[in-house]
């Protein structure tokens, strides 16, 4: 069966290269037009915020005893006479080059504290979504094989949980119970305070970094610190990766190939795993490049609560402030990046998967 | 079991009444339809559990003064802190103000945010997606871009960028989370139009000289709300965990009205010693949402079985 299999698909393979190569241009196309509709609408959208605000920037800037030959000179200075589209070109001609001008909070250029937030994110949603997806695709697995059972039952309702609770309650008691009461985890913040700056800035992820310094005393504090951050985001993230892997392999457990995989008796275990649970698996990259976006955005809320020093944080920090340039800035960021997450499962799933052509 | 179907159906002359193969009336036609769908749901207990905590938000936030004894707005520093009594049943907090009361008084709250978003999005959603849907062409090609762009963007942070400009406050972090949930229902919408809009029915209109407005208000929309309707249901939990989420960070409701997350927010500064304080809030967000996950749930099972 498989040499067939093999022998049919060499047959095809020579055929169906140059289709292939023209779907790929023509996703890549597609792509291409999404990307650069979709993230003009973020700058619009990032735009139209900034000019919201009931605060006149040029009074903010000259205070109220300038004059109006002041006022209207300031006014020019920062491009604000001009018309609205003008104003526009000007801020998505910045946007594009990496200027969000300066913080007003950190009274750096945005851009540069991005680049030291980011990593921090990063780093928890990274940790949290290999959480997510080590637990969350074998207990989908096993939900849709046993289905309708008990741990059928008790996983969906597992995963209706994490759909309902509050994130950032969840932290909190967290916190309490596992760090004031129980001391199993290290307390807010990605450090205890006599290890910061103890090993050399790498990548900017601590867990990374402290390996490659060979500071294995680091590296334990900073998983005691990110273990339980991480592992709200990933039981988050779980509710929904379980789900979908449940209801993919429920479409796949129905086929008859297996069916006939069985007949010719391969085990059980073979069946599952390497039948069903392998045609699954382009679907499933999509649903983790989902979740990981999600989380992202998960990651704001929880990062207020463990003072993770990332970009979530930096967000509502900047917020509470009115802090305008950072907050725009951080939602630039956040959203380019989960556009490119979206963008990424969608590609892929248009290339591998012929039917969603 | 016996006694839990009988309460479930109706009496016996009414039932025939509902289950009539031939029915008399359009009316008597609806009605048997939703007994049929209502039976249907009531098959499943988790659906019905959802539905009794969705009406027990709903009887809390009608009967609060009468619930909660107490006002939920008045300090009284000499009983600061104080663990759960006969007189405050969740204890007090830091303003000595009644848990409970707070508690009762914020499924207001809770319910005054889930209704606005929904007032705001669902006909918003709605026209969006039965117009790009009916119309075709150009015009669901812009719609259904600008319906993307939406999409494609974190909802909170969104929301959170669209308070910041708008300054804090309850009614603004309504209308940011109404401004990111409407792009879920249009896609809804546009699907449900596509599916019925060759119909012989839509023709048979139009061939009598109906306008294209017409034919999408009263003749396409309608049959898309079920799909709506379930969508939001869905979707209130989300916008319960947004609104707590913009309470807690201090961009929703401000003081004193008592809204839940940020009942969190205050009680977290004094976590320590009493931890039921933030703990209380955090549970009635908890079940409400899940709540409502149950319920729409349980509905798309009823009314979309192809979507389950």
């Amino acid at each position: 069966m498989a040499d067939t299999l093999t022998a049919s698909r060499s047959a095809e393979s020579s055929a169906s290269l140059l289709h292939g190569a023209r779907r790929l241009l023509l996703a890549g196309g597609g792509l291409l037009f999404s990307l650069f509709t979709t993230f003009f609408g973020l700058l619009v959208i990032t735009f139209v915020i900034g000019r919201l605000m009931p605060v006149d920037p040029v009074l903010a800037a000259v205070g109220d005893r300038a004059s109006l030959a002041t006022y209207n000179q300031v006014k020019e200075a920062m491009g604000l006479n001009l018309p609205i589209w003008h104003q526009f070109l000007i801020y998505a001609w910045k946007v594009l080059h990496g200027d969000f001008g300066m913080s007003i909070l950190t009274a750096r250029p945005v851009l540069e504290d991005m680049q030291r937030v980011f990593p921090a994110t990063a780093e928890l949603a990274t940790v949290g979504i290999i959480i997510g997806v080590v637990f969350g695709i074998p207990l989908g697995v096993w939900a849709a094989v046993y289905r309708n059972s008990l741990f059928d039952h008790v996983i969906r309702v597992l995963g209706l949980i994490g759909y309902s609770v509050p994130i950032f309650w969840l932290g909190i008691m967290g916190l309490l119970v596992f760090y004031l009461d129980l001391q199993w985890v290290g307390g807010p913040g990605r450090l205890d305070v006599y290890f910061d700056g103890e090993v050399p800035t790498v990548t900017g992820l601590i867990l990374v970094d402290s390996i490659l310094a060979g500071d294995w005393d680091v590296f334990n504090n900073a998983l005691g610190h990110i273990i339980l951050p991480a592992s709200l985001l990933g039981y988050y993230s779980l509710a929904y990766i379980c789900r979908m892997t449940r209801s993919l392999m429920l479409e796949q457990l129905n086929q008859e190939y297996l069916i006939t995989a069985r007949v010719k008796g391969v085990s059980e275990r073979r069946v599952v795993w390497r039948h069903a649970f392998g045609n699954i698996q382009v679907p499933l990259i999509t649903v983790v490049a989902l979740a990981f976006a999600n989380i992202l955005e998960g990651s704001v809320l929880t990062e207020t609560v463990f003072a993770w020093p990332g970009i979530g944080r930096y967000i509502t920090t900047a917020l509470l402030s009115a802090d305008m340039n950072a907050v725009l800035g951080g939602t630039i960021v956040v959203g380019t990046v989960y556009i490119g997450m979206n963008l990424f499962s969608d590609l892929l799933y248009r290339i591998v998967d012929p039917r969603a052509r | 079991m016996t006694t839990g179907e009988r309460t479930l159906t109706a009496s016996p002359g009414l039932k025939a009444w509902l289950m009539a193969d031939a029915p008399e009336s359009g009316w008597q036609a609806a009605c048997g339809r939703a007994y049929r769908g209502w039976l249907s749901f009531a098959k499943n207990p988790l659906g019905l559990a959802g539905l009794a905590i969705v009406v027990l938000l709903l009887l809390c936030a009608a009967f609060a003064p009468w619930i909660a004894s107490q006002d939920p707005t008045a300090q009284d520093l000499t009983i600061r802190l104080q663990p759960p009594t006969a007189m405050h049943w969740l204890g007090t907090d830091r303003m000595g103000r009644d848990t409970f009361a707070n508690l009762i008084y914020g499924s207001r709250v809770t319910l005054y945010i889930v209704v606005l978003v929904l007032v705001i999005s669902a006909p918003i959603g709605l026209l969006v997606g039965s117009t790009a849907g009916y119309l075709g062409g150009r015009t669901d090609q812009v719609l259904m871009r600008i319906t993307d762009i939406f999409f494609s963007f974190p909802r909170l942070v969104l929301a959170l960028a669209f308070v910041a400009s708008l300054g804090p406050g309850l009614n603004n972090a309504i209308i940011a989370i109404a401004i990111t949930a409407w792009p879920a229902y249009a896609r809804v919408a546009r699907a449900e139009t596509l599916a019925v809009r060759k119909s012989d029915f839509i023709s048979a209109v139009r061939t009598q000289g109906a306008s294209n407005w017409r034919i999408i208000f009263r003749h396409v929309m309608p049959l898309s709300l079920p799909s709506v309707v379930v969508r939001a249901t869905l979707d209130m939990a989300g916008v319960i965990l947004t609104a707590a989420g913009l309470g807690f960070l201090g961009l929703g409701a401000q003081p004193p009205t008592p809204e839940w997350g940020a009942m969190i927010s205050v009680g977290r500064e004094n976590i320590l010693d009493q931890w039921w304080v933030p703990a209380v809030p955090g549970m009635a967000i908890f079940i409400v949402s899940l709540g409502f996950n149950l319920l729409g749930d349980g509905l798309r099972d009823v009314l979309d079985p192809k979507l389950s």
